[in-house]
């Protein structure tokens, strides 16, 4: 089922109305494995529909979604985890009242082949729990270890949020807007932190931070309206005139 | 796909520490009849012991998964009923069934019907959950009524448990047997929950409970994580439902309707939600105020009313959540500072109470008692229920409680603060 040389991701024809606004317009790209890419464009392009798209959380209207040339269009979102594809939202998305250590054991259960097993006892698992304590080493969250998650800083949860999204060793990963709401040495850090979780793997991203988006990705794709204009290495969208055009024209200016 | 690499390393024995509670309740359990020998008492820890394994059924939903049920009493009722004919067909077949395994049976049954009805009610959690649980409930009931040879109509299917073989000699006929029985399962049942807690699932309903969009992007459906926590409950219940049938020998539409799912929902709030144990609590108090304080007032269920009011408005971890809040003070070493405080509190608060008690039972007493009786006593005191004194004084001191408690209340907020700060000093 999983053919050795087809990409992580491609995405054909891809469509989504919400009643009679179509919002994303026929999209096609294909992502290659062990690429980081990153999809730009201005607010309102459809980034994080097409996110949703691609995750099962809303089901295309057309098209199809190859997770490593597998059709996983339309599939409920745990099937598609399952098959290798993992995800972070743009608004913090853990389980506030439990643990940090639970919140990413939960995380290790279905990949460690627990499903839905009432005849293991979760505590008395070593493998589970060193894999666990690994996580929190790998994202800086050890001395945190017992506390809520709820009450961790804005940038810890953003962290554990990664976490929780790679610990399943999916070879998938996809963040939506990982640096959001960061300030300057906090984006660093979780730029880092991405950069060396995600070695060897899949990275798609959506990320507004040019900064981000110039330093981390491979290769970047261009949403405007629903459509992707450009897609190549950075230096190629930077030079392209209809990208300078629909968006970095305007983000520059006004950074300028 | 899934690297099954389970080097599930049985390292991690169970400590002492973690054995201890059980040890502990098991060996109270052994030895409340010899304390409470009579059997007046030995009905009220029967009734206890089955409500205490209903609420803990019941929390796995509230609690642990987070499904706010109006019509669990379902499966309890269903469990009992199904002991019932059990029992009578033992009588009427001469089956080699002995007693014991009732409840087992009564919890496969209620497991059954759980994982009919939860096949489609667990889909959606939330509201959608609790408006088909609470239709459930009213058709089950409504059912009771219609379908006479199963529900046995209004009087209820009842049943001899001492026909049966006898277990090992046993022939159940003497109340403290049907006790250690209803105790053993007790055990049995509550054990099982608690485990059931710490497995995967059981930590999955607690992430679903939280967050049920996050757990479908690692993997778990939420809906399949709540149909196996919602089996599960109505398995437990079940058996809560055979010991109630094995007790009381007799089980009626009153054990499934609503005002029973009601009940449940009571208890194991009152008691607290969050915490395993706290449904133990409430369904403890629960009993004591329903055997011992009906006894004393026929307005009992106004007070329980007032406290679950309470509890639900200024302590929503319930009374085992009010324990809890204890922890951080006590892990600071500083729960002594709380202790003079909570002194001062006790008496105002005591006679607010007694004053409250005392218009409530004086008006009742003028309202509902028959005509020309005007004797009423309370609190060991025998007066006229018709004269003003002992209604002023009851208001007064119900104001004078109110009033006195009320000034107690900064010192108590400020000791409970300081109770909760942790010295820096000995930080640094």
């Amino acid at each position: 089922m999983n053919a050795p040389d087809a990409p992580a991701l491609e995405l054909a024809g891809l469509r989504k109305s919400f009643g009679k606004t179509e919002i994303i317009r026929g999209v096609d790209l294909t992502i290659a494995r062990g690429e980081r890419h990153a999809i730009i464009g201005p607010n309102g392009a459809g980034k994080s529909t097409l996110f949703n798209l691609i995750t099962g959380r809303y089901v295309p209207t057309s098209g199809s979604v190859y997770l490593n040339g597998q059709d996983v269009s339309g599939l409920a979102p745990y099937k598609i985890n399952r098959l290798g594809l993992s995800r972070s939202f743009q608004i913090t998305n853990i389980f506030p009242r439990m643990t940090v250590f639970e919140n990413v054991r939960c995380s290790l259960l279905w990949s460690k082949g627990y499903r839905y097993s009432f005849w293991h006892m979760v505590g008395r698992s070593r493998d589970l729990t060193e894999a666990t304590d690994a996580i929190l080493e790998q994202i800086n969250l050890t001395a945190r270890r017992d506390l809520p998650a709820g009450v961790l800083s804005y940038a810890e949860q953003r962290a554990l949020e990664i976490g929780i999204t790679m610990a399943g060793g999916a070879n998938v990963i996809m963040l939506d807007e990982p640096t959001a709401g960061m300030s300057h040495s906090e984006t660093e850090y979780i730029v880092n932190l991405i950069r060396d979780v995600t070695e060897g793997k899949t990275l798609v991203m959506v990320e507004h931070d040019m900064s981000v988006v110039f330093g981390l990705a491979d290769r970047i794709s261009v949403l405007v309206y629903g459509e992707i204009i450009a897609t190549g290495t950075p230096e190629e969208v930077r030079a392209d005139p209809r990208v300078q055009e629909a968006y970095l024209g305007a983000a520059l200016e006004a950074e300028h | 796909m899934t690297d099954a690499t389970h080097n599930t390393a049985r390292s991690a024995s169970i400590t002492f520490g973690q054995f201890l509670p059980w040890l502990v309740s098991a060996l109270f359990l052994l030895v409340m009849p010899l304390i409470f020998p009579s059997n007046a008492a030995l009905t009220i820890m029967n009734q206890m012991a089955i409500t205490i394994v209903f609420a803990l059924a019941y929390n796995m939903l509230l609690g642990q998964g987070g499904m706010l049920s109006f019509g669990h009493a379902v499966y309890m009722g269903m469990g009992g009923f199904m002991a019932m004919h059990i029992m009578n067909w033992i009588e009427f077949h001469e089956l080699p069934i002995p007693l014991p395994v009732l409840p087992l049976l009564a919890g496969l049954f209620a497991l059954g019907l759980a994982m009919i009805i939860g096949s489609f009610s667990t889909r959606k959690a939330g509201t959608v959950f609790a408006m088909i649980s609470l239709g459930v409930g009213e058709l089950i009931a409504a059912c009771s009524v219609i379908i006479v040879a199963f529900f046995g109509g209004e009087e209820g299917v009842s049943g001899d448990r001492t026909y049966g073989l006898p277990f090992f000699g046993i022939e159940f006929i003497r109340q403290i047997e049907v006790y250690y029985l209803t105790a053993a399962w007790l055990m049995i049942s509550a054990v099982l929950m608690y485990l059931w807690s710490r497995t995967p699932l059981g930590r999955m309903a607690n992430a679903v409970r939280d967050n049920p969009e996050r757990a479908e992007f690692l993997g778990y459906s939420a809906r399949w994580v709540r149909f196996y926590s919602f089996c599960a409950s109505g398995f437990f219940a079940g058996i809560a439902g055979g010991l109630f049938a094995i007790n009381y020998e007799i089980v009626t539409e009153e054990n499934l309707n609503l005002a029973q799912s009601g009940m449940i929902l009571l208890v194991t709030f009152l008691g607290g939600a969050g915490f395993f144990f706290g449904p133990i609590i409430g369904a403890i108090l629960f009993t004591l105020l329903q055997t011992v304080l009906s006894l004393q007032t026929e307005i009992w269920q106004l007070y329980l009313g007032i406290l679950f009011v309470a509890t639900v408005m200024y302590f929503p971890g319930g009374l085992a959540g009010l324990l809890m809040m204890h922890t951080i003070p006590l892990r600071l070493g500083k729960l002594h500072l709380l202790f003079v405080p909570y002194l001062k509190m006790l008496g105002p608060a005591l006679l607010c109470v007694a004053g409250f008690v005392g218009v409530f039972e004086i008006v009742f007493h003028i309202r509902n008692a028959a005509p020309g009786d005007t004797e009423m006593t309370l609190f060991w005191i025998t007066f006229d229920s018709h004269d003003v004194l002992p209604l002023a004084v009851s208001i007064i001191a119900a104001l004078a409680g109110f009033w006195l408690a009320r000034r107690v209340v900064p010192e108590l907020s400020a000791a409970w603060t300081a109770a909760n700060t942790p010295d820096t000093e000995r930080l640094i």
